[in-house]
Parts: structure tokens; C-alpha cells; sequence
């Protein structure tokens, strides 16, 4: 269902397939690096829906699904068979009986039933709520009506039936680590937080703080063979200067690189051969508040959108690093459309629409932005003259990035610049511009558009998956239409990986979220 | 001196008050609050309905007097809250950062006072000379040089081309991995100890005690080691104090830089995710720590000139 259109470097792609032709090693240690600035948040996974906890969330714990590269979507991972049925709205999940806790006791029902409950807690606010509230049930607990999702229903130790609120794909939901599966009893205890226990093909060994997690093989995982590596690191390496020398140096075995490192690891002969690239589900735009007089016209939309030189500035400014924006939905969505073009550079074609919705001589906005390198200020600075050829005046307000989260949550701008996660479920990505999405939630331009709103409640209805894609399709192509947005690009997420590792995974919806068990290093690495 | 030290003691209480006060009303004015920043890296907007709750259960919500009030009592038994962002005790947290941090200052401080004074004294003896040009042209610019690019450098030439040495981490506390950090943090210092040293040195050896101990036949040897070196130790004694203070702000760079594993990079990560409790209790015990070194700095005075005396 879910296509990859994963855009891989030339020698990236050979490095991967070269490792698939390889008996991979039993043995050694991965070196990763977690290079999103701060600390962990909390060896409590279900606490944290930062990208940075999750790298090593990977390796320690296990949810009922896995997010699969290859094939480009969520698979079943705690359950073997998986039977839908109640119209859509009734999951029976056959659970495995191979899965161990990182303390020897095998994973039943009472476990995926303990932890799901455990994140609708509503006196703790696990960020988790927010997918496991599609379980009948679960929104009662969260309240504090309920003891227990009544939705949650254990039919043996390793059956489990879910019913769900609506006819959703429960891999979307379940996937990621905020769900991640507990051990019942254990998962209870204060001492859970120093020390977890997960499902996870790696067991906890040692957490640094600021500094690293030390994680070592779990003998008892359930897949047989795996995971290759004896130990695995994740080192805290928020400097991108500093990874670089350390990759340089080879004590680690990934680093994420940035525009300016992502040009000369390109121009360096000894290190373009490490370049792994992907198209990931992200879209930086330029959100527009229709309550600002201007913007509530699509032609001023319209018009933004023709007078910046998107190109130009993805080329010169963020080097490349980026792909082109269309519509909403981003290139590695299964329904991204091909056939799409995005808006042309066209001045005068911008003037004109002005023109048009009243304005010929143009007016000024305040512009919110952070510091982001890749879609924060130097584009918002980059982007002013283009503006003011068309006679539009830019005032710029600079952040720091959490205050923009806050900022545009609370609908406080006339126009942001953010980048925000657009898939990988296509009906969830577009439902943020449904009416009756709070613009706290994800409809942040308070976009209200009747059309917009039956294609996507025939989209929610629709039985079979043909009908579905076609609705959402058409409802993204009303976006590109409508403009809500300044369509920048989808990011191009940029991997250096050392020749010794093996089988790095092309994720889209996060690049450095690899399922480390399918990781070896072959004989060459310099690390024990 | 015991009454001495109760009057200091009771003198740093307002002190950390008036921190504690200007960090709280700091943090509770400034934009945006860790619920916003659990969606900062743009990867997925933070659930609103979990939002409300995290505010309710974490009393964001509440009048600031209220929460400070809160802070307070706690305070008041020891108690520096519980993080937002772990949700450990605060306590727990900083004592897991403090060796590291400790380690990295008392290294640097090491370095700085080992190179710093011997060439401060060396150059004050022979001033105008090659040693004490040499020597102050090393001193300003180990003053000027911005710490992030001089620990670049240094992870440049001693880890990727000499190899001698890993670029970063903490590894197992042993000393390779803190050489790189501990210069990179010392090399300020020592040269401000360089150059207060000299300083200091060449206006004591014109002084009239040394013109007399000179005059009365004493060795140069003697008249350095009983007259100079103890009497410009009183400077050097107070610009080491400062700086063993200053060190602690300076190591937020170094830390980040060479994810260490201190003080300065829990601070930085809890500023940016807006971590109160975290940041209070971070700036609080760094407070404590400058206070308490000043304060042995004052009763060392003592020690090394009993012509100071405490009333």
C-alpha cells in the first residue's frame, strides 16, 4: 500500500546492494550517532515523542507493528496474523509466542493490554495518547471514566481483538515507539526508568547521560539469528563539526549531515561513497493565517507561490538537500502525484493576482520563523527581495524553534515557516486541513473548505483501498489548488555510513530509525 | 573565623534567593514552555488534549506566584522538583552530571595553573624578553580564541591526524578522553593566570619589601621564593577562584562540543526544552558551587598572608 520512492546516491545504492549479496557477520559493535542536539529525554519511551529518543528506542523495544523500509509501510511485528473484521473496525491480532522481556519472561495479551492502558493515563499525558485513542474505549480511560480500555479484549495469552473508532490501518497507529509494548509488572516499578526492559533485539547495558546508551544482544529475540552486532552504541553528537571529524576519524559508524557537510562529503572522492539518501515524509512550507486579511484570498496564496523562486533557493541555499514541493502530500507518499507540476516562477503572473484580489501594490506580513538552516530564516531572507518584486514587504519575527511550535499551535503569526511531518499515512497527513481540525492539533492556517472536507469523510468511509487513494489524491490536488501554503520542499534526509556497516535501512519517516537487528559490521570496522 | 564563616554563610543566602527569583520569573516570562518543545524537531504535532493534560499535571497553568510559592516550600527541604522532561527527581539528575563536570574543571584548572603560572613567573622575570613576548603572544590568544573552534582544532590535529587521542565522549572517564576537553576549557584560564601571574610578579618585585630583602643581602632565589612567589599568590589565588567559577558557565560549550556528560550540557538541553525545574536546580548548584569557592578562597587568604585577618 505504501510505495517507497526512496531516492538513493548512486554508490549508496551499491553500498546497500552489496550488503545484500553478503553473509552478514555475527558480532561486533554498531557505533550510531542520536545528532538531534540535546540529550535523551528519558529512558521511559512512552514519555517522549522526540525523534532523537526513538534511534535508541529501536534496538530496546518492540511495538505490535514495524515500520518496513522495503516495502514502504507499517508491518505486523508482536503478531504473526492479523484478521479484520466488525466492518472494518474489529482487529484480532494472533501475538507471538517467541517474544521474550529483556528479564526472560515471555510477552502475552495482559502486556500489549497493561502498556496501552498504561498510555492513556490521563493524569500522566503520555504523547502516545494520541494513537492508541482510536481503540474503543481508550478515550474513557484517558478521562479518568474507565479503568480499562474497554475496546482491549484478551481472548487467550497470545490473541488479542482491538476495536478500533474508526476504519483506520492500525499499523499507522501502532508502529512507533510512543506505543511501544511493556512488560506488565515489571514496566510498574519506579526502578523501570533506570534500568527498562523491552522487546527489543539489543537489552539495556548502560545510559550516560548527555553523553551515550551502551546496549548489548538479546539472545532470546525472536528472530532467529538476529540481531548480528554483539554491542550497540548510540553517542550523543548534537555538533555537526564534531561528527564530522569523529566520522572522519572512524569512531562512529553514522553521522546525519547537514547542506554545507552533504557538499563537500559530495566533492570528497574518500567519502561520497558514504552518502545514503532518502526522500523522507516531511514538507516545509510557509503556513498562511487567513484571519490576515490578504491571505484569506486564494490568489494572494497563489501568488506567494509564484513569486518565490522555490528552485533557486533548494539549489543555492539549502545545496541541494531537499526535493521540490508540489502539493501536501510529500514524494514518498503512496499518493504523491507524478504528474503534479509545482508552481511555476512567474513575477509577473504573482503581480497579476494581486493585482486581482486587490492588491497591485502589494502589502506587508509579519513572517515567523527560527533559526533552522535548512527552513528557517536565511530562506525567510533569501525569499524577501523575491517578495518585494511583487510589491509584497516582508517583516520578519525570529524564534527559537519551540517557541514556533507554540506559536503557530496557538495561531499566533500572520505567515511561519516550519516543517512539519506529512506522512507516512496520507489520510492523516491531509486531515490536518479538515474543518474541524483543531488548529491546535495540526491545522495550523485554520483551512476550512467544504470540498475538501466530503472528499476526505468519503475517504474515511470508503471499504475498499482503490476508492480511498483516489479520494485522498483528489483532496491533495484541491490543496495544491487552494494554496494554503507556500509548497517549499519535502527534505532530503542525508546519511554519511561507514563501508563496515551493513544493511542500512532507507526509512522515510526518519532516516536515523533503523531496525537494528537487520544492522551487521563486517571485519573491517575498527570497533571490538 | 568561625564567626567569619557563619557571617558569609548567612550572607549567600540572599544570594541564592535573589537567583532562584530571577531564574523563575525568567523562565516563566520567556516564550514557550517544554510542552511546545516535545514537538520542536517538527517530526509530529504534539497531541492538543495531551498538551492540556501536561499542563494541568505539571501546573503550567498556575499563577507563577503559586508555582514559585510551590518551588519554595520544596526547596526549602531539599527537594529541587521533579524534571518535566524525564521525570526523575532533579537531584538524581544533577548528581549523575556533577563528577563529570568536576572532573573536566579541576583538569582544566590543573592545566591552566601548571602552564599559566610557570610561564607567568618566567615572563615577569625577564620582562621585555623572548620568553615573556612569546609568552603573552600565547596568552592573548589563548584569551581570545573562541572555545568551539579551538576545540575543533585540537580534535583535528590530535585525534584525525595524529590519532593519538579520541575526539569525543566520555568513554570510561579515563583520561584520553578528558585531555581534548580539559585543554580546550584551559586554555583561557591559563592565560589569564599567565598574565595576572606576571602582573602581579613585576609589581611585587619593585615593591620596598623586596628592595629591602634585596638590599640585606638575601639570594634572588630566596627574596623569589619567600617574597614574590608568596605575596603574588594572593592575586593569583583570587583570579584561580574566579575563573574555577567561571569554568562552570564556560563548560556548557565544551560539553556540548565533546558530548561530556556535565553540568553544562543538562543546562543547555534543559533551557532548550524548557525544562524548569531542571534549569533551576542546574543554575542553583552552580550558584552554590561559585558561592562556596569564594568563600575558601577568603579563608585561604589567610593562610598564605597572616597579615589578613578577619574581624
Amino acid at each position: 500500500m505504501f510505495r517507497t520512492m526512496a531516492i538513493v546516491a548512486g554508490l549508496g545504492l551499491a553500498l546497500a546492494a552489496t550488503a545484500e549479496a553478503q553473509t552478514p557477520r555475527k558480532g561486533g559493535t554498531i557505533r550510531m550517532t542520536a545528532p538531534y542536539g540535546s540529550s535523551f529525554t528519558s529512558l521511559d519511551i512512552h514519555t517522549t515523542q522526540r525523534a532523537q529518543d526513538e534511534i535508541y528506542a529501536k534496538a530496546l523495544h518492540r511495538s505490535l507493528y514495524i515500520w518496513n523500509s522495503t516495502e514502504g509501510k507499517p508491518v505486523l511485528e508482536l503478531a504473526k496474523e492479523h484478521v479484520v473484521s466488525g466492518g472494518g473496525f474489529v482487529h484480532t491480532f494472533k501475538l507471538r509466542d517467541d517474544a521474550y522481556f529483556h528479564n526472560g519472561r515471555k510477552m502475552t495479551a495482559d502486556d500489549v493490554i497493561w502498556s496501552y492502558n498504561r498510555i492513556m493515563d490521563g493524569t500522566k499525558a503520555y504523547p502516545g495518547a494520541r494513537f492508541v485513542r482510536v481503540i474503543e474505549g481508550a478515550a474513557a480511560v484517558e478521562k479518568g471514566e474507565a479503568k480499562e480500555i474497554s475496546g482491549l479484549k484478551k481472548i487467550d495469552d497470545f490473541t488479542l481483538e482491538m476495536k478500533l473508532t474508526e476504519k483506520v490501518d492500525p499499523g499507522f497507529y501502532f508502529f512507533n515507539a510512543l506505543t511501544s509494548i511493556y512488560p506488565a509488572d515489571e514496566g510498574a516499578k519506579e526502578s523501570f526508568i533506570q534500568k527498562p526492559i523491552g522487546l527489543g533485539p539489543f537489552k539495556f547495558v548502560e545510559h550516560v547521560p548527555g553523553s551515550r546508551i551502551v546496549l548489548e544482544r538479546w539472545d532470546r529475540f525472536y528472530k532467529p539469528g538476529k540481531p548480528y552486532a554483539d554491542k550497540l552504541i548510540v553517542s550523543i553528537m548534537g555538533e555537526a563539526a564534531a561528527r564530522d571529524v569523529a566520522f572522519r576519524n572512524k569512531e562512529i559508524d553514522t553521522s546525519v549531515l547537514g547542506p554545507a557537510q552533504y557538499v563537500a562529503y559530495q566533492a570528497d572522492p574518500g567519502l561520497k561513497g558514504t552518502i545514503v539518501e532518502v526522500a523522507e515524509v516531511f514538507t516545509r512550507h510557509m503556513g498562511m493565517n487567513p484571519t490576515f486579511k490578504p491571505f484569506a484570498d486564494k490568489r494572494v496564496r497563489q501568488a506567494i507561490n509564484h513569486a518565490i523562486d522555490t528552485d533557486l533557493i533548494i539549489n543555492k541555499l539549502v545545496k541541494g538537500k531537499a526535493y521540490r514541493a508540489t502539493s501536501w502530500l510529500p514524494l514518498t507518499s503512496p499518493l504523491y502525484d507524478k504528474a503534479m507540476k509545482p508552481y511555476a516562477f512567474d513575477p509577473a503572473k504573482a503581480k497579476q493576482l494581486l493585482a486581482d484580489a486587490g492588491y497591485p501594490t502589494g502589502f506587508e506580513f509579519e513572517w515567523t520563523t527560527s533559526q533552522n538552516e535548512s527552513w528557517g530564516l536565511p530562506i525567510v531572507e533569501a525569499i524577501i527581495p523575491m517578495l518585494d518584486r511583487v510589491g509584497v514587504k516582508v517583516k520578519v519575527k525570529q524564534v527559537e524553534t519551540a517557541v514556533l511550535a507554540e506559536v503557530i499551535r496557538k495561531g499566533d503569526f500572520q505567515a511561519y515557516v516550519y516543517s512539519m511531518a506529512t506522512g507516512p499515512d496520507p489520510q492523516a497527513a491531509l486531515k490536518c486541513f479538515y474543518s474541524s481540525t483543531p488548529q491546535s492539533a495540526c491545522n495550523y492556517t485554520s483551512f476550512k473548505n467544504a470540498d475538501f472536507d466530503k472528499l476526505i469523510d468519503e475517504a474515511g468511509q470508503a471499504d475498499d483501498d482503490a476508492t480511498r487513494d483516489q479520494l485522498l489524491r483528489k483532496a491533495n490536488a484541491l490543496l495544491y489548488e487552494e494554496a494554503p501554503v507556500w509548497f517549499f520542499n519535502y527534505n532530503k534526509a542525508v546519511m554519511a555510513v561507514q563501508p563496515w556497516l551493513k544493511g542500512i535501512q532507507l526509512n522515510a519517516t526518519e532516516l536515523t530509525h533503523q531496525n537494528v537487528e537487520d544492522l551487521w559490521v563486517d571485519e573491517t570496522s575498527p570497533a571490538k | 573565623m568561625l564567626a567569619f564563616l557563619i557571617r558569609r554563610i548567612l550572607q549567600t543566602v540572599p544570594t541564592v534567593l535573589a537567583v532562584v527569583l530571577v531564574v523563575f520569573v525568567l523562565f516563566s516570562v520567556v516564550p514557550g514552555s517544554i510542552v511546545s518543545s516535545m514537538s520542536d524537531d517538527g517530526r509530529g504535532a504534539a497531541d492538543p488534549q495531551v498538551v492540556e493534560r501536561m499542563k494541568k499535571q505539571l501546573g503550567l497553568d498556575d499563577p507563577v506566584y503559586m508555582r514559585f510559592g510551590a518551588y519554595i516550600g520544596k526547596l526549602a527541604t531539599g527537594d529541587l522538583g521533579t524534571s518535566f522532561r524525564t521525570r526523575e527527581p532533579i537531584t538524581t539528575m544533577i548528581a549523575k552530571r556533577m563528577w563529570p563536570t568536576l572532573q573536566l574543571i579541576f583538569a582544566a584548572l590543573t592545566f591552566a595553573i601548571a602552564i599559566g603560572v610557570p610561564l607567568g613567573f618566567v615572563a615577569a622575570l625577564r620582562p621585555g624578553g623572548i620568553v615573556d613576548t612569546v609568552s603573552m603572544v600565547v596568552a592573548v590568544s589563548g584569551l581570545s580564541m573562541a572555545k568551539f573552534w579551538l576545540g575543533l582544532l585540537l580534535m583535528y590535529l590530535f585525534a584525525l591526524k595524529l590519532g593519538w587521542l579520541p575526539s569525543f565522549g566520555y568513554g570510561d572517564g579515563s583520561l584520553k578522553y578528558l585531555i581534548l576537553p580539559a585543554v580546550t576549557l584551559g586554555v583561557s584560564p591559563m592565560a589569564l593566570l599567565a598574565r595576572t601571574t606576571r602582573a602581579a610578579v613585576l609589581e611585587i618585585m619593585t615593591a620596598d619589601f623586596v628592595r629591602t630583602a634585596r638590599s640585606k643581602g638575601m639570594s634572588e632565589t630566596r627574596v623569589v621564593k619567600w617574597h614574590v612567589m608568596r605575596n603574588a599568590l594572593v592575586l593569583i589565588l583570587t583570579t584561580m577562584g574566579l575563573q574555577f567559577g567561571a569554568l562552570m558557565g564556560q563548560a556548557v560549550v565544551v560539553e556540548k562540543l565533546f558530548s561530556w556528560p556535565g553540568i553544562g550540557s543538562l543546562l543547555v538541553d534543559s533551557v532548550l526544552q524548557r525544562d524548569i525545574p531542571a534549569v533551576q536546580g542546574s543554575i542553583l548548584v552552580v550558584v552554590l558551587f561559585f558561592l562556596a569557592l569564594n568563600l575558601l578562597i577568603d579563608v585561604l587568604y589567610g593562610v598564605i598572608d597572616p597579615r589578613i585577618r578577619y574581624a
